[in-house]
């Protein structure tokens, strides 16, 4: 008897999205870009199905990610001044990779402020880090100084927290 | 910039900073601007309207929090309202909701900076 190749596709079911897909922009390392990265990290998110607040988090997070290397990557003299956003798109989960090619940072010496300590301060900035840290699942950094430097962001498609599974919309 | 508009309107002692578009890292600069020139005109109770805003990142909070402590100082303080959920959120999962007065209303902001006016008197 021969029997039929199950099919991997219905296996995973008919919730989850079934093929994997990659999204990828390539652009110039200027704030005048974010709105642009935004809709574009927003516009994927809300096609796999995440709902309207999932979609905020994931632009915040985004925007935060890209602002620092923005601001803080690339020195005055640095003339190929871009960074790349590429979004990968799993069974399980929604992964965000900023990548640039500056002088990078020390991951280990980034101090994840304490909120209280931080109100009570009336300190500015460094509030992107904490943010995405609290928006997404995970949060990454692969550090190449000069070579390539990367933050890797993710979002379940199951919310860990409440375990409640994103529906992700009707395909065609 | 085109996809962040500010107007500013003073009345009496009062100063309502109506912001729309989006507020980020690009943006945040144009508010910097406008509450520089608060500052510099001696006008320190602050409204902000949030009515059309639409969009704040870390670094349209930034500027706040880099003016707050100047404005209070002063005697004034910038008090907020008519946010969205959207906006809202994001202060709130920050705690900023502890450190700014964000109401519902405008016109709930002009009364309690009334109020302390004449408490004062």
């Amino acid at each position: 008897m021969i029997k039929r190749k199950e099919d991997t596709n219905t296996k995973v079911g008919p919730m989850m999205p079934n093929i994997q897909h990659e999204y990828k922009l390539h652009l110039p390392s200027q704030t005048d870009n974010l709105e642009l990265i935004r809709l574009f990290v927003g516009k994927v998110a809300e096609k796999v199905g995440f709902t309207e607040n999932d979609v905020g988090k994931i632009e915040l997070a985004c925007d935060e990610a890209c602002t620092n290397v923005i601001r803080h990557a690339y020195s005055e003299e640095n003339n190929d001044k871009s960074l790349d956003v590429v979004i990968e798109i799993d069974f399980q989960k929604f992964t965000v990779l900023v990548t640039d090619h500056g002088k990078g940072f020390d991951p280990i010496a980034i101090k994840i402020p304490d909120m209280k300590e931080y109100l009570a301060e009336l300190k500015v900035g460094g509030l992107g880090i904490y943010l995405m840290r609290t928006l997404m699942d995970e949060v990454d950094y692969n550090i190449r100084p000069g070579v390539q430097n990367q933050v890797k962001m993710v979002k379940y498609f199951v919310d860990k927290r409440n375990s409640k599974v994103v529906k992700p919309k009707k395909r065609g | 910039m085109e996809n962040f508009k500010i107007s500013r309107i003073d009345r009496e002692s009062l100063t309502t900073l109506q912001i729309g578009g989006f507020l980020d890292a690009h943006t945040a600069p144009s508010l910097e601007d406008a509450i520089q020139k608060l500052m510099d005109d001696r006008r320190f109770k602050i409204i902000v309207n949030f009515k059309d805003l639409n969009y704040i990142s870390s670094a349209g909070l930034g500027v706040f929090m880099g003016f707050i402590e100047e404005i209070r100082e002063q005697g004034g303080d910038i008090k907020m309202s008519n946010m969205t959920s959207k906006i809202y959120r994001v202060f709130d999962l920050l705690g900023f909701p502890t450190l700014y007065d964000i109401v519902e209303e405008e016109t709930e902001a002009i009364n309690k900076f009334v109020m302390a006016e004449s408490d004062n008197d």
